[in-house]
């Protein structure tokens, strides 16, 4: 089977997010589909999967035009899609979650019949080596596992073309080696595979061609055997870029932030982070490395304040701030860059002088008592969209019309353009373009190399490794590993995220 | 604060010590404040409840009883339950909580019977075949909720359901008695296939607008009752007071079920009842089979829980939805028609707010039918004491007597407040990409 994207355009208002996209896949054939957040690879998807209809182009199944309206088109044309936040009930089996939409049945199509499903299940699992357990609870499984549920779904329903939305970014090292192995399975049974990323090492590792996208074109196509990843770069970006972040040595001062036996739980009681004890330097970057979701969410909301400590203690240049609020901190001289910018970072609605008073509005200069001084707050907003080079037209424009790159920099610069003793950076740049990337990178070191404490939690490992002068490990909630980056590397930091070695930590 | 991990730990010394398994900082308190419940419950116990002294006599079937001493009674179980207080804040029951929990609510439950007979006769099984009669509309009205929460819907519009059936079906029944060929039961038949009908349209409506428009579905709950309540009421006065003839629709018999209602007791209270009673268990166990069976209950629980996840696999989310809705409007508007067959006439606002306390069991019961089956069985025995209680002449105001159903039903649901979990995606509109 070989599937064909031909001139696909797709426009959004005010946005041309495919512009005469041309693809094709074979059976057989692992297609990597490069390209930085926002160049349109998700919209792309979409199109191809009938979520949403193109403006022009066509897309062939063997030189055949298609017509899809909804997913079930797409299905039922052999297109099967693992999608980036996976599609699967919660509270249902493995097996329920497979069949779902095309349950075997008995009783004249009534009843299911879940002995079937399991059955069938069991079999696909068996082919390509994914091991599941076909009555496993989904909201009880590992995410590795969980993504191998999605790729029996597809297998399922027949698929011929599997499409990968960002496949690994939730996965430990180990499971994605694990997860590159059943691609080649799927790939030795005949499916082609178009495998959709940003990290352009898996990109050469696993796949036949290379498909790069900018800004809504495909911009060129690459030999995996032959091109190295800084030409990926500059093909994505249209610049060359640097991957290597630039850094003077370090040189730690006092301890600033010490955490002591600290513990958090979730309401029920369930240990939620493990008595962990860390230290954190003046002049150091420390960062946390692991898996999404073994605690380092629930570590920062604790210490900033926006969680109940369970045990233990926080000090802050030796002053006890355990109990303290997010005032409190801020008043400390402690910056926090929150995981999830359009959450907690900003507000949406309101506009950039706003989202840059959100944190210091009730203190001289802006605040004058009883009223907030607006003309002030315009005037430090206009210094530092020119400081922390936002790029708006002004800074009367609502955030939620920036770029996610821009929309990190107005927090990056409300949170680091003060007095810090220490700064708290959750996945900084998450979801954002290269040249914001390198900026906020840029950013952070220097703030290093001022002296302050720099926490940066992140579940890129990339980025861990880039910034990081001593990197801890979190696992299940414990800190498992706490080294200097110089004397460690990517593989030594993969196997501790995945639990698979233990130091005296 | 407690322990589950070893060493390092500073284990905070607490008022209760731990039993087994260590329990959580919510589930201290918890067992703290039933301890205090308990106390309180004691006092009142002993406060009112030892006021009428004689022995109430509780009349079974075939001529047997059994008879109470109020006053002993009361003094037995204040005693008991201060007890229990001391033990549950002193260490706890463990596994047993419920247990006690509910060995005690008997224990005042008896105590308070005897009291408001004491001296005189009380036909006990008399309440609990009525309990069941009156749990009947609650199972329809809470089955009809959990089939469209189940599917992610929230329908608070399940009064008005229920109160348009009473209506639509004592009227069109008694409309239909008179035509050509039909007496007056096949004419109560045809009110009820139209109480089905048009309950059916009114969650149409609701579909429509929260489903297609992404109204908030609370408020248009609220305009469908409010809207139903002020129909109903205007063509009750204007048409149905003026025209007696359009309100009188026979009462449904008892269907005795052979050998069935010959059982010793059981076989009053189960099994000498009306159609709709059999009919309310019938619902429960097909509907049951069917949520948790089948492809169409794979399917609501899917959509109900991740609706994009179900989206993406091809189900038709909203087309799911509409249908589940407008059922649940059939079956609330079969529910409503208990009224008409139990009266035999249609009065305003003759629900009187069942459909809410029928909200309350979907959620005691854990939106799952058999749950709501005995929720509704307990909220039915509230409702049934309370007709009870205004027969005897115990002294308390009426006006406190009608308030029992709905302040239990507080009561019950606030000690359920968190610890049942609905369908995740219950009250969301769902918007396809």
């Amino acid at each position: 089977m070989e599937l064909e994207l031909r001139g696909i355009t797709k426009r959004f208002p005010g946005v041309v997010a495919n512009d005469d996209v041309n693809l094709r896949v074979r059976g057989g054939e692992v297609l990597a589909l490069v390209g930085e957040n926002g160049a349109g690879k998700s919209t792309l998807m979409n199109v191809l999967y009938g979520l949403y209809k193109a403006d022009e182009g066509e897309i062939l199944i063997d030189g055949v035009p298609q017509h899809f309206t909804s997913p079930r088109d797409a299905i039922a044309a052999g297109i099967g899609m693992v999608h980036q936040h996976f599609m699967l009930v919660p509270v249902f089996t493995v097996a329920e979650n497979v069949v779902m939409g095309v349950e075997p049945t008995s009783l004249g199509g009534i009843k299911l019949d879940l002995a079937t499903a399991r059955e069938q299940v069991r079999t696909i699992s068996e082919q390509y080596g994914m091991h599941l357990d076909p009555d496993a609870v989904i909201e009880d499984m590992p995410v590795g596992l969980q993504q191998r549920v999605e790729i029996i779904k597809v297998l399922f329903r027949h698929a011929k073309i599997v499409v990968f939305d960002e496949p690994t970014a939730v996965l430990t090292p180990q499971e994605i080696d694990d997860f590159f192995v059943i691609v080649e399975s799927l790939k030795a049974d005949g499916k082609g595979i178009v495998f959709i990323t940003h990290k352009l090492r898996e990109a050469i590792k696993v796949a036949d061609r290379i498909e790069v996208l900018r800004r809504g074109k495909t911009v060129g196509d690459a030999d995996p055997k032959t091109v190295k990843d800084t030409e990926l770069a500059e093909m994505m970006v249209g610049r060359p870029v640097d991957l290597v972040v630039d850094k003077a040595q370090h040189d730690p001062g006092d301890v600033v932030l010490e955490l002591t036996d600290f513990t958090v739980r979730d309401p029920s009681g369930r240990v939620l982070v493990d008595h962990v004890d860390l230290q954190v330097r003046a002049g150091e970057i420390v960062g946390i490395a692991g898996v999404q979701g073994n605690g380092q969410t629930e570590l920062v909301d604790a210490l900033v304040g926006l969680r109940r400590v369970a045990d233990g203690t926080v000090h802050l240049v030796g002053q006890d701030i355990t109990v303290a609020n997010p005032r409190d901190m801020h008043r400390h001289g402690v910056a926090h860059i929150p995981e999830d910018r359009q959450r907690e970072g900003i507000v949406k609605d309101f506009d950039i002088t706003e989202n840059l008073a959100l944190t210091g509005y009730y203190a001289p200069p802006l605040s004058t008592g009883l009223t907030i001084d607006w003309k002030a707050a315009r005037t430090t907003a206009e210094h530092l969209v020119e400081q922390f080079d936002i790029r708006t037209p002004s800074v009367d424009t609502g955030v939620g019309t920036l770029s996610g790159g821009n929309q990190q920099k107005v927090i990056v610069a409300r949170e680091l353009s003060r007095d810090l003793q220490l700064a708290i950076a959750c996945q900084p740049t998450r979801g954002i373009d290269v040249g914001s990337i390198e900026y906020i990178h840029e950013r952070i070191v220097a703030l290093r190399d001022a002296g302050v404490a720099v926490l940066v939690v992140s579940t890129e490992l990339d980025e861990v490794m880039a910034l990081a002068d001593r990197v801890v490990v979190m696992y299940r909630g414990k800190v498992v590993a706490d080294l200097p980056r110089a004397s460690t590397n990517h593989n030594e930091v993969g196997l501790y995220m995945a639990g698979a070695k233990e130091s005296a930590a | 604060m407690s322990t589950t991990t070893p060493a390092g730990t500073t284990a905070t010394t607490d008022a209760t010590t731990v039993v087994g398994t260590p329990l959580t900082f919510e589930e201290k308190r918890h067992a703290r404040n039933l301890g205090i419940a308990y106390i309180v419950l004691a006092g009142i116990t002993m406060i009112f409840l030892t006021g009428h002294s004689g022995t109430a006599t509780f009349n079974l079937d075939a001529g047997r009883s059994f008879g109470l001493p109020a006053q002993p009674l009361a003094w037995f179980v204040a005693a008991s339950l201060a007890v229990v207080a001391g033990i549950q804040l002193w260490r706890g029951f463990g596994k047993w909580t419920n247990v006690v929990l509910a060995m005690a609510s008997l224990l005042i439950f008896m105590s308070f019977l005897a009291w408001a007979a004491a001296g005189r006769e009380f036909s006990f099984i008399g309440m609990l075949a009525s309990a069941v009669t009156f749990s009947t509309p609650l199972i329809f009205g809470a089955c009809a909720g959990i089939m469209c929460e189940r599917s992610g819907v929230v329908n608070i519009a399940i009064e008005g359901l229920l109160l348009n059936g009473a209506f639509t079906s004592a009227f069109v029944g008694s409309l239909a008695s008179g035509w050509p060929g039909m007496g007056p039961k096949s004419g109560f038949w045809v009110g009820v296939l139209a109480a089905m009908i048009t309950s059916a349209l009114f969650a149409w409506l609701l579909a429509w607008l929260a489903i297609r428009f992404k109204v908030d579905q609370v408020i248009v709950g609220f305009f469908i009752n409010f809207f139903v309540l002020g129909l109903t009421s205007f063509l009750s006065s204007r048409v149905l007071t003026e025209n007696p003839d359009y309100n009188d629709t026979p009462t449904l018999g008892a269907w005795k079920i052979p050998l069935l209602e010959r059982i010793p007791v059981l076989g009053q209270i189960l099994f000498r009842q009306t159609v709709f009673v059999y009919g309310a268990y019938v619902l429960v166990v097909v509907f049951t089979w069917f949520l948790f069976r089948t492809k169409w209950g794979l399917r609501t629980r899917a959509v109900g829980e991740h609706p994009r996840a179900a989206d993406t696999l091809g189900v038709n989310v909203l087309r799911l939805r509409y249908r589940n809705v407008i059922m649940a409007g059939a079956i609330a508007g079969f529910g409503g028609a208990w009224w008409t067959a139990t009266l035999g006439r249609f009065n305003e606002n003759i629900t009187n707010g069942r459909g809410f306390i029928a909200l309350a069991v979907v959620i005691v019961g854990r939106w799952h039918p058999v749950g709501a089956l005995s929720a509704a069985l307990l909220f039915g025995l509230f409702d049934s004491v309370a007709d009870k209680l205004s027969l005897l002449n115990t002294g308390l105001p009426s006006e406190f007597i009608k308030m029992t159903p709905y302040l239990m039903t507080i009561v019950v649901v606030a000690g359920f407040v968190g610890r049942s979990r609905g369908p995740k995606a219950a009250g969301q509109p769902y918007e396809s990409q």
